[in-house]
């Protein structure tokens, strides 16, 4: 039962507030050392602003955050990802005028030695060969699918522990969401624990061992995925927005 | 045919200038959308630091590079004490706070040196001229073009080549996601101020190696060239800067040598209406920023 060898990730009691809007309404959940937490909601429940507090991009109002059994209060989103967590935000925001494998170049940069990043880069173009076809082309040029990879092979550059995603298959292709999702069991069996928010929920229950479900920046229900696929709980929240 | 190579010569020159001064300011927009006004400063403080060093008997190579490494650390000063606790504001916060630092340093030098301008003897080979194939050559402004050349090719080498120009070209187009893949911003920042202050300071060589002298208004006047420079070039985009600023010098240089003595008082508002007439055609300037690089 010691919360900090099987969490990599805690949230408790977390506000997030743009002004006067409550965003994020006193929410808590974790990430499972090694498991996937899908954390689930309509559009407008909350999930991107609670993703990007625990990145320390916008400011947690009020309640706590613990990364890897440590509190992040007051940490900037650049320490953060250097103590072990890969973005990979909404809208993928790869660098669209810089090459595919300087978009990889500039990832590598703050995470890794120039050595271990030039391993790591050859590493990703492997994985992801398209990439590897493509390192010269300007990132911008990539379809929706590609650039979700780039993304990802971005975040990886640091070898994360946690991976944070924010709707990595919106906007693509069904097989391209195949493709992505197979990615994402993969690099669970790599070990790297995923908060993954996503909108495809059915998918999201299918590789998740934790899903929570948002609605109104509040946690509408959470638990095991079998209990929550076809519930009225979770149809409720995408209903509510 | 003699004169007209000497005149491409001066506005090739002069358009050099304007060019590395609109760079400098292009690259600090483009990522922390701060026009510095105070960039001009950050020349003429170059200026003087070659005018103390020659004064306390440093020989004049030495007292140029004195004065690059004065431009880079008045630009580092500025950013740390005076934008750094902006970052983020809106433009106009940023632009109005470098308002302010011009200022306190136009101030600070005319108390602290001087008023007046302040003489600097080079060498007087510097101010020579050379021959070739029959026509006469200033040695100043060729130097001038010479470093300009160097400039750029080395400024074009650290952003296309070098991880940390990537790394201030990738945060141009996105700053928190630069920071969500670990990069600490202060450093980019810090790197971008480094590289205009030391463009501006490169810039305060050419300008006192060719007239011999420094005054508190010395970076002003160029530097407001180069604000339009960057304007007709595409506001925060590079590659606009740098065409910009030659079409600036150039437009001078023509104006002061072919226009009739009556219409001379007039030269700026010539030049400047040529600008708006661009501007009319292309508003975003002759090679606009990408569109939505900055959010
Ligand atoms: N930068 C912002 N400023 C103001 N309100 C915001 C901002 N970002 C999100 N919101 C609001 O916060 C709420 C939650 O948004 P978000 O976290 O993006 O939800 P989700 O990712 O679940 O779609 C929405 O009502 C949205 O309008
Ligand atoms: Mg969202």
């Amino acid at each position: 039962m010691t919360g900090q060898s099987d969490t990599v990730l805690d949230v408790e009691a977390l506000d997030v507030r743009y002004g006067p809007v409550r965003a994020v309404r006193g929410i808590s959940f974790g990430v499972a050392r090694g498991g996937i937490t899908a954390l689930l909601g309509a559009n407008g429940a909350g999930k991107s602003s609670t993703l990007m507090a625990i990145a320390g991009v916008v400011p947690v109002a009020s309640g706590r955050v613990s990364l890897f059994g440590k509190p992040t209060a007051k940490t900037t989103p650049d320490a953060i990802v250097r103590s072990g967590v890969g973005i990979c935000p909404e809208g993928r925001r790869i660098f669209a005028s810089l090459s595919v494998e300087e978009n990889l170049i500039v990832a590598g940069t703050a995470v890794a030695t120039p050595q271990v990043a030039a391993t790591r880069r050859e590493e990703m173009m492997e994985r992801f060969p398209i990439l590897g076809e493509r390192r010269r082309q300007l990132a911008g040029l990539l379809s929706g699918g590609e650039q979700q990879m780039l993304a990802v092979a971005r975040a990886l550059m640091g070898a994360p522990k946690l991976l944070l995603m924010d709707e990595p298959s919106l906007g693509l292709a069904p097989q391209m969401v195949d493709t992505i999702f197979s990615i994402i069991e993969e690099l669970q069996r790599e070990g790297i624990s995923i908060l993954l928010v996503e909108q495809n929920a059915a998918l999201a229950l299918e590789v998740a061992n934790h899903a929570v479900v948002m609605a109104n920046g509040e946690i509408a229900g959470q638990g095991a995925p079998a209990d929550l696929a076809g519930d009225t709980l979770l149809k409720s929240a995408y209903l509510a927005a | 045919m003699d004169q007209l190579l000497q005149q491409l010569i001066n506005a090739l020159s002069l358009g050099g200038i304007y060019a590395m001064l609109a760079l400098g300011l292009a690259i600090v927009f483009s990522i922390v959308g701060l026009i510095n006004f105070a960039h001009g400063d950050i020349m003429t403080f170059g200026g003087y630091g070659i005018f103390l060093s020659m004064v306390f008997g440093f020989p004049p190579i030495a007292a140029l590079c004195i004065g690059l490494g004065a431009a880079v650390v008045m630009a580092l000063a500025m950013e740390r004490t005076a934008f750094r606790v902006m970052r983020g504001a809106d433009v106009i916060s940023l632009l109005i706070t470098s308002f302010a630092v011009s200022e306190i340093l136009k101030v600070l030098f005319q108390n602290g040196i001087s008023a007046r301008p302040v003489p600097i003897s080079f060498p007087a080979a510097w101010s020579g001229s050379y021959q070739i194939g029959g026509m006469t050559i200033g040695v100043a402004p060729t130097a001038s073009i010479l470093v300009t050349i160097v400039s750029l090719g080395c400024l074009t080498f650290v952003l296309r080549r070098l991880a940390i120009g990537m790394a201030m070209r990738a945060a141009a187009e996105d700053f928190d996601m630069l920071r969500m893949l670990g990069v600490r911003a202060n450093r980019v920042v810090a790197a971008a101020f480094a590289i205009s202050g030391l463009l501006a300071g490169i810039a305060a060589v050419i300008w006192t190696a060719q007239r011999g002298s420094v005054d508190p208004m010395m970076g002003f006047f160029p530097v407001l060239k180069a604000f339009i420079a960057t304007v007709l070039g595409g506001l925060g985009s590079l590659g606009g800067a740098v065409l910009g600023g030659f079409v600036v010098g150039t437009l001078e240089v023509l104006t002061q040598a072919f226009l009739p003595d009556a219409l001379a008082p007039y030269r700026d508002a010539i030049v400047l209406s040529a600008v708006i007439a661009v501007l009319l055609v292309r508003p975003d300037g002759l090679l606009p920023a990408r569109s939505g690089a900055r959010s």
